[in-house]
């Protein structure tokens, strides 16, 4: 194995909090030491890093790959590539492919081919039931086995709060995380957007708020009794937020991450139906937006995700309650979360916590850190230089993002996986 | 962050009216330009022959997605009226039944060199994506998309209120039943408060009064008899039978009893006022007969300005300024 030096870089570990120059050497794949290097290191490569921040591979909670079953949306190969170009390093993808994971044999070939492309590293998340029906269980336990970090519905709802109930006491049984969408189904069916001033304006059937605040309130009681680890998915109104500190609060042992869409846009966006800009849940409105971006600076929202969703032109091009929600995003989570942060008046170590090691934490993986004997994922990036978002131009087959044509600033140099480089510009 | 601005589909660059999606964003010398631009048409109705060559060597595509024979023919009389030569297409039995997608059929439409398409769709907003991919000088006019907008009903009634009280600055305005699915009530609240209209007020029960809709300038009533009172017009719309299910209303009886309009109720209005309806009527479910048939009530006036104002768009859409 190849020894490597980054050398001159801005060195940032949100981990540690560590900001400023200095090195990174590394052997045998991992960390082996910042600024001075082992007794009898000899770099077989080194790296100018220069002018570019050098800091853990973004660990991303929700990208799906589309692999099995959608194909014609995205690739395995497509999206791979694309993660490395965001810098992401490691990734969560959603079980909602066609068939679903809710069998070992699709995990281990879902996770067999992509670490035989050599890029991020993948760890699925499995079906929480069989074929997210939401009817039986999935063997959870095979599926850990196999590889899954967690169990999940995908955008699918569990029609019953009993069924949920078994599904928590089951896991919980297991020791395993349940990660969910909160958001009542009934509460929730039908609508579009999210329903306040401007889907009752364009007449869209709307998603409220309270099929988020409702789900949250059932999940905390069942929580209770159960004792089961939940992730909360896509946190989407200021009011679910506050739930989710109060939770916190009381010490109740819960998640959640938010989509990078959603501290970024809201249901103004929406225009005259630009169907780019429906999500599920749905963009909300400019105060939820405003509540989400504090809970995710203060911590009540651990992690930042892009939840890549790739979408085919045809698939969009349709009137806006009929067509896919979700947006592409694996390279628009960094210069993203770089926007937020500096909007946010946080330091660069602090924003980058919400894409490394926070996420890391809700995984359980030792990754999202650059402390000593941590796998090298590295990703080096531009911190200063603008770049314009042009959707043919991702690397993505999802071409579908509400940013084309708009300026950003952070554009990934390099991406290090266990210290080879698996990107470069 | 803010996404760049979008640019009007329906307005050109210079104001010019390029499709007619919504009546949201029209400003008032369009629309006053448009019930101007009808006042002539309704002349023109009234001669033995009703025709003007206007639109002369024109193709109206008529494709409606969801079927509705009443609107279609007021459209078909209008553009016949025109002199346009008019397609009817109800591809809600056709095309998409077959796996086509909506843009595939208007592309194959276009094809065929429409110069106008006059739209209906159970989709909100399915007309603008439509005005997002036609041909430059090829024009849309929105005939009712899901619970949008149906703005030619909208324009029609500014025109009848206009006939019957002249000025609009002074009026009260009551909308009455179920607001949350009714694209004709969206329409006329972007118009009215457009035109001036200091007192909007929907009336209905909170099952069906849309969330937030006091941000589009009106006011809610929940009890019909306090949100009657002293109107000068007052616009019933239609519910429809699916809504009588059970599950947001109890009945179609409970209903008129809450809500319906009767003499009774319509008293306490002022004695001038007048009575709209979108049509179709419910008689004995949102509008007693004696109300829908009486002196107050100028429901079949609106049938007849509608057709003037549908010519008014499409002349206005069809020919150059």
């Amino acid at each position: 194995m190849s020894r490597v030096e980054i050398r001159g870089a801005r060195v940032v570990d949100p981990a540690s909090g560590r900001d400023k120059a200095g090195s990174i050497f590394i052997a045998d794949g991992k960390v082996a030491a910042l600024d001075k290097a082992p007794d009898g290191f000899r770099a077989d490569e080194t790296i100018d890093a220069a002018g570019l921040v050098a800091c853990p591979g973004l660990v991303d909670l929700a990208a799906r790959l589309r692999e099995p079953g959608f194909e014609y949306k995205a690739t395995l190969e497509s999206e791979m590539r694309a993660a490395v170009a965001g810098g992401i390093t490691t990734l969560a993808c959603p079980p909602d492919t066609d068939p679903p994971l809710d069998e070992p044999g699709l995990v281990e070939m879902l996770t067999r081919r992509a670490s035989s492309l050599n890029a991020a590293r993948v760890h699925p998340v499995g079906a929480l039931t069989v074929g997210l029906k939401g009817e039986r269980l999935a063997e959870m336990a095979e599926l850990t086995e196999a590889g899954c970090v967690g169990f999940s519905q995908g955008n699918a709802p569990l029609p019953s709060t009993v069924a949920l109930l078994n599904a928590l006491k089951y896991a919980a049984t297991l020791g395993y995380t349940v990660w969910l969408r909160p958001e009542d189904p009934s509460l929730a069916a039908g609508g579009v957007a999210h329903s306040g001033e401007v889907a009752s304006r364009l007449g869209l059937p709307g998603v409220p708020a309270i099929a988020e605040t409702v789900a949250i309130r059932t999940l905390v009681e069942l929580i209770g009794v159960t004792g089961a680890r939940v992730h909360l998915e896509r946190v989407s109104s200021a009011a679910g937020a506050a739930l989710v500190a109060q939770a916190k609060a009381q010490g109740v042992p819960i998640t959640c991450d938010v989509g990078i869409h959603h501290l970024h846009l809201c249901d103004r966006d929406i225009g005259e139906f630009d169907s780019l800009c429906r999500f599920s849940p749905p963009l909300r409105e400019p105060g939820d937006r405003d509540a989400l971006r504090r809970a995710a600076s203060q911590g009540v929202i651990d992690a930042i995700c892009s939840d890549h969703a790739p979408v085919d032109d045809d698939a969009k091009q349709v009137p806006f309650g009929e067509a896919e929600p979700g947006a592409t995003g694996l390279e628009l989570l960094l210069p993203l979360t770089l926007q937020w942060g500096r909007e946010s008046g946080l330091k660069l170590a602090e924003t980058l916590g919400a894409v490394t090691h926070r996420p890391a934490r809700i995984l359980g993986l030792p990754v999202g850190t650059l402390a000593a004997g941590a796998a090298a994922d590295i990703c080096l990036f531009h911190p200063e230089r603008p770049w314009t978002v042009r959707a043919d131009a991702l690397a993505s087959q999802g071409r579908n993002t509400p940013f084309h044509g708009l300026e950003l600033v952070g554009r990934v140099a390099r991406t290090l996986v266990g210290g080879r480089t698996v990107h470069k510009t | 962050m803010a996404l760049s601005p979008k640019a009007s589909l329906q307005l050109g660059p210079d104001g010019r009216l390029r499709h007619l999606l919504s009546t949201e964003g029209l400003p008032a010398e369009t629309i006053r330009l448009i019930l101007d631009t009808a006042d002539q048409f309704v002349s023109v109705s009234e001669r033995e022959v009703k025709k003007v060559p206007l639109l002369r060597g024109k193709s109206i595509f008529n494709v409606f997605f969801e079927s509705s024979t009443r609107t279609r023919t007021t459209f078909e009389i209008a553009a016949k009226r025109l002199s346009a030569d008019v397609i009817n297409l109800n591809v809600g039995v056709s095309s998409t039944s077959k796996g086509e997608t909506l843009l595939d059929t208007v592309y194959n439409l276009q094809a065929m060199d429409a110069d106008m398409f006059v739209v209906r769709h159970s989709q909100s907003g399915a007309p603008h994506l439509i005005a997002r991919h036609v041909k430059p000088g090829v024009a849309v006019i929105n005939a009712g998309d899901g619970r949008h907008a149906h703005p030619t009903q909208g324009l029609l009634d500014m025109y009848t209120i206009r006939h019957y009280k002249k000025d609009f600055t002074g009026l009260t305005v009551a909308i009455v039943g179920d607001v949350l699915h009714s694209r004709v009530a969206r329409s006329q609240i972007h118009a009215l408060k457009t035109l001036g209209v200091p007192e909007v007020r929907v009336i209905g029960p909170k099952t069906l009064i849309p969330d937030q809709v006091e941000r589009m300038g009106v006011r809610v009533f929940h009890d019909m008899a306090a949100g009657l009172k002293d109107c000068d017009v007052v616009i019933m719309l239609r519910l429809q039978n699916e809504r009588m299910n059970g599950a947001l209303l109890p009945s179609a009886g409970e209903f008129f009893k809450c809500y319906g309009l009767n003499a009774d109720k319509l008293a306490l209005a002022k004695p001038d006022a007048i009575v709209m309806h979108p049509g179709p009527m419910n008689r004995g479910v949102e509008i007693d007969s004696a109300v829908a048939d009486g002196r107050q009530s100028v429901i079949l006036p609106q049938v007849t300005f509608g057709i003037a104002v549908r010519m008014a768009v499409m002349s206005m859409l069809g020919s150059p300024a």
